[in-house]
């Protein structure tokens, strides 16, 4: 099987996805870019949550701690020398000469760096974090990160001198556009997918399901919760920077209960444990939300887009816990699928094709007629 | 410095019954369902807002007090009929998670209700004359709620006490908590059980709904949401599932809340000469002036100490496996 | 009495009937068409090996479990879709595997709480005498809390708290588990004297020799369905039952 082969598939929905947002960014609709931005955002979101809590069963709550830890963080880096001296002016020393504003042409280098490290920031500290939590299951697990959630926001709200405190943080640069948040989007889908398939994947279902059972299984030297956890919330930490350079003023209040809720519904909708039902839950819920919105602009009924959601939640959790698609995936990845592909004849196999009949050799595979 | 300990008291203790009459309905209803129910808090919200329509259409206390307290109850009852009944025997989560949402339905259908009533979203709470001003003994001022508070928690929990202990619903309701499959063959009806669990939480939380708006004075739909996470916190603490654990945990928080407050001031509450000059420099620069605004970060991290180092809280047992 | 004419006496109704029920756990079959029947006054034992369906059928009679197929009749009656406290109140008390007695309730609560489903109120000292003449160590330890009691002892509860209720078909569940052959051998003459006073009783036991000893009719539950079922001195001499069951 050739490689041009493998990659035929991805390459193609690639491809197609890049023209969709080259399309979208050339048409100027700042509406419809900012939806799509807005459900890549929370794309990465569910997934990543996904992935720490999804795929292990080990839930939990505090993910968009991460992502607060990611925005503020991201933020604090990229903000240019001037804001910082009027708007953060009690920085330590060494945060306040940091300015990752730098460009490399027209690609903004700087906020590429400060997403990176905002994320690394928030996985160093999920990794302590889960060290300590990662030992209890079940609501344990759910309320201690929920603690998590809680210590960081009066964290925020305590470091004036990092994070402007209750007041909001604000003039951040808007660096985020489509073409951020569609790779990244197609990375953090990328990761899911492949760790789902990787033997720490395997482990990580096996101790959902089972707990004791995978124990005495076998010890992996990295613990595959602990290893879900932290990947989870540094993307959760991109995300929070995506974020923050997208809205480009926000406080902690943003980063607490409603958006966590949000989030969770999202995951539970798709099925946690399918990663194609995260993407497909994110957009519906955000697509509702957006309908809902408009309702309540016209009605004047604020208030009813959340009640609204959380009713379908309480409906799908008791009528069909498992989402739209439990742990299954939808089966695009049968376009992905490389077998598929050996029926298409690529131009330069021709010559081969020729060559081979000539000398008289066998076809080589996936060639002739029969596949 | 008497004043002031004896103030950081009666805080700690008016807090403690306030938490421990939150406490206490969650636990009663996580003893027997295993649901962690944080609609709880909204529970109290709700109180706080009939009390604003009654109290302020000019009802009289007593009267007042009775619509609020079964207004609330109607509302738990309620909760409990349409969103938890349907998930008995769910997963843990999913029914935390359930519980996240009804929250979300009472905190925006208030905002809602509010709106439409022309009201603005934080609203002044009408505090009944009875209840607000101060008390003063001697050189010692104390808002006279703090003291309603802490004798209502009593009362009620005394009362509460003496009906698990002594009718046969609350003998039941023992047993839910601790078997629920033997309580079942017992032919103890579940559904009235778990109503009753319900009913008198949310009385309990109707009154530390009632009492809390007095003493926080303005109210929005969002009070619930703290209160009910502390409650939970003291009701870990004391023994998730246990009454006595709940009521035990709700005064352990009251007193640990006041200690970030209380600490800083430790420099200058010792006496002279009790210890050394260079301790009482150091605790006086080491502990920021304020470490009130981390309260909450503190009560979250002893919630994760006690589930790591002693999940089932200071009386609880380990839990056993339900196999059915 | 029989009249000239008059049709001939039909047989008496079971107490109990089982009829092709079929159970479900997720995907496992525990119980796969399984009857059985146990009339007035007797002692029927169900034997068979660990996971055989044995407990599974207790808890399918008492409740707990709800039969994919099949049918459950008691005294005419029709059950198996009925909700448990409802079935207690129609006088089934199932003492459960492993005995779940209230460890944080005194002894007294615990059978306080086995007569809550009793048919007839202000009958609670006399079944509380009852219970005590039967358990004389029950009487001694009322006040105390019913984890502090031994296993023989929580077993003793345990009967003594179905008994409350005036059951009329108690279903037992391994009231010898854990319990040292002293404690067994004292347990199984209470039941022997339990079914002397007229009790229905339907018994599941991993101890065969015992069960065999007390019972009228058995059945051999074998994967879920009835292997072998016949009274109680015809499956003692059986070659299977001996095999399987009685070797050890």
């Amino acid at each position: 099987m050739t490689t041009a082969r493998r990659l035929a598939g991805p390459g193609v929905a690639i491809v197609a996805l890049a023209v969709a947002f080259a399309l979208l960014d050339a048409s100027r609709q700042a509406f419809w870019q900012g939806l799509v931005i807005n459900l890549a955002i929370f794309v990465i979101l569910t997934v990543s949550l996904n992935l720490s809590s999804g795929f292990t069963g080990v839930f939990s709550l505090g993910h968009i701690g991460f992502m607060a830890i990611g925005a503020y963080a991201a933020a604090i880096l990229t903000l240019p020398f001037r804001e910082k001296a009027l708007y953060l002016r009690d920085l330590p020393g060494w945060l306040a000469g940091v300015h990752l504003d730098q460009r490399a042409g027209p690609i903004p280098v700087g906020f590429l760096a400060a997403t990176l490290i905002a994320a690394t920031l928030a996985a160093a500290i999920a990794w302590l974090v889960g060290r300590v939590l990662m030992r209890l299951s079940g609501h344990f697990v759910a309320l201690a990160t929920l603690g998590f959630l809680v210590i960081v926001r009066v964290f925020l709200f305590n470091a004036d001198s990092l994070t402007r405190g209750s007041r909001t943080f604000s003039n951040v640069t808007p660096y985020t556009n489509l073409w951020w948040v569609g790779v990244w989007a197609l990375v953090v889908v990328y990761v899911a997918w492949r760790l789902k398939r990787s033997p720490y994947g395997r482990d990580m279902f096996a101790q959902r399901d089972d707990r004791l059972a995978a124990q005495a299984i076998g010890i992996r030297v990295l613990d595959p919760r602990l290893l879900a956890f932290v990947i989870g919330a540094f993307f959760a930490g991109v995300a929070g920077a995506l974020y923050g350079h997208f809205i480009t003023s926000f406080s902690p209040t943003v980063f607490y209960f409603d958006l966590t809720f949000r989030v969770i519904t999202m995951l539970v909708i798709g099925g946690m444990g399918s990663v194609s039902g995260s993407v497909i839950g994110a957009a519906l819920i955000i697509t509702l939300s957006e309908l809902l919105r408009r309702i309540e602009d016209a009605t004047l009924l604020y208030g009813l887009s959340a009640i609204v959601l959380a009713g379908i939640f309480i409906l799908i959790i008791t009528f069909r816990r498992d989402g739209l698609f439990g742990q299954r995936e939808v089966p695009i990845d049968r376009l992905f699928d490389p077998a598929l592909w050996s029926r298409v004849r690529l131009p330069w196999g021709r010559r081969r094709r020729r060559a081979a009949a000539s000398a008289g050799e066998p076809l080589p595979p996936g060639s002739g007629p029969d596949g | 410095m008497t004043q002031y300990v004896l103030q950081q008291i009666v805080n700690a203790l008016s807090a403690g019954s306030l938490y421990a009459l939150m406490a206490v309905g969650l636990a009663m209803v996580f003893g027997i369902l295993r649901l962690i129910n944080f609609a709880h808090g909204d529970l109290m919200m709700i109180a706080a807002y009939v009390a604003v329509f009654t109290l302020g259409a000019g009802l009289p206390l007593a009267a007042a007090i009775v619509v609020i307290v079964v207004g609330t109850v109607v509302v738990g009852l309620l909760m409990e009929r349409i969103a938890y009944r349907p998930l008995r025997g769910a997963p843990d989560v999913a029914l935390l998670l359930t519980s996240f949402a009804v929250g979300q339905i009472l905190q925006n259908g208030v905002l809602l209700i509010t709106r439409l009533a022309g009201l603005p979203v934080q609203i002044a709470f009408p505090s009944p004359e009875l209840l607000s001003g101060v008390v003063t003994v001697g050189a010692f001022t104390v808002p006279k709620v703090n003291i309603v508070s802490f004798v209502a928690g009593v009362v009620l929990l005394g009362l509460l006490s003496f009906f698990v202990t002594r009718t046969t619903l609350g003998l039941s309701m023992r047993a839910s908590a601790e078997d629920l499959v033997a309580a079942r063959l017992m032919g103890i009806n579940v559904n009235r059980v778990v109503a009753a669990a319900f009913a008198i939480g949310s009385a309990l939380a109707a009154v530390a709904g009632l009492l809390f708006a007095i003493q926080a004075g303005q109210i929005n739909p969002y009070i619930g949401l703290t209160p009910v996470l502390k409650a939970f916190v003291a009701a870990v603490i004391g023994g998730f599932g246990s009454i006595a654990g709940a009521v035990l945990g709700g005064y352990v928080l009251g007193l640990l809340e006041v200690l970030p407050t209380a600490l800083p001031g430790i420099g200058d509450i010792l006496p002279p000469g009790s210890v050394p000059p260079e301790v009482r420099l150091a605790l006086q620069q080491w502990l920021p002036s304020s470490l009130a605004s981390w309260r909450d970060a503190f009560v979250f991290i002893v919630l994760i100490v006690m589930l790591l180092v002693r999940p089932y809280g200071i009386l609880g047992k380990p839990e056993r496996e339900e196999t059915l | 009495m029989d009249d000239e004419g008059a049709p001939p006496a039909r047989r008496e109704q079971p107490m109990l009937e089982l009829h092709d029920v079929k159970v479900r756990y997720g995907n496992i079959r525990s119980l796969d068409g399984v009857s059985i029947t146990v009339d007035q006054g007797e002692l029927v034992a169900l034997i068979g090996a660990n996971g055989a369906g044995k407990t599974t059928t207790l808890r399918t009679i008492s409740g707990l479990l709800r039969p994919w197929s099949g049918s459950i009749t008691f005294e005419g009656t029709e059950i198996d879709r009925a909700p448990t406290d409802r079935i207690v109140a129609l006088g089934i008390s199932h003492c459960p595997e492993g005995r779940r007695i209230f460890g944080g309730l005194t002894v007294r609560e615990n059978l306080v709480l086995g007569a809550v489903a009793s048919p007839e109120h202000g009958s609670f000292r006399d079944d509380l005498e009852l219970v005590v003449r039967l358990f004389p160590v029950l009487g001694e330890r009322l006040g105390q809390a019913g984890g502090t009691l031994s296993g023989g002892e929580q077993q003793m509860l345990a009967i003594g708290r179905a008994l409350m209720s005036r059951p009329r078909l108690l279903l037992l569940d391994e009231p010898s588990l854990g319990l040292a052959p002293l404690m067994v051998a004292r347990i199984f003459e209470t039941i022997a004297e339990l079914k002397r006073q007229g009790r229905t009783i339907l018994l599941v036991e991993q101890n065969v020799h015992h069960a065999l000893d007390v019972a009228d009719r058995a059945y051999v539950l074998e994967t879920g369905h009835v292997a072998l079922e016949g009274p109680a001195e015809e499956l003692r001499q059986d070659p299977h039952v001996e095999q399987s069951y009685l070797g050890a």
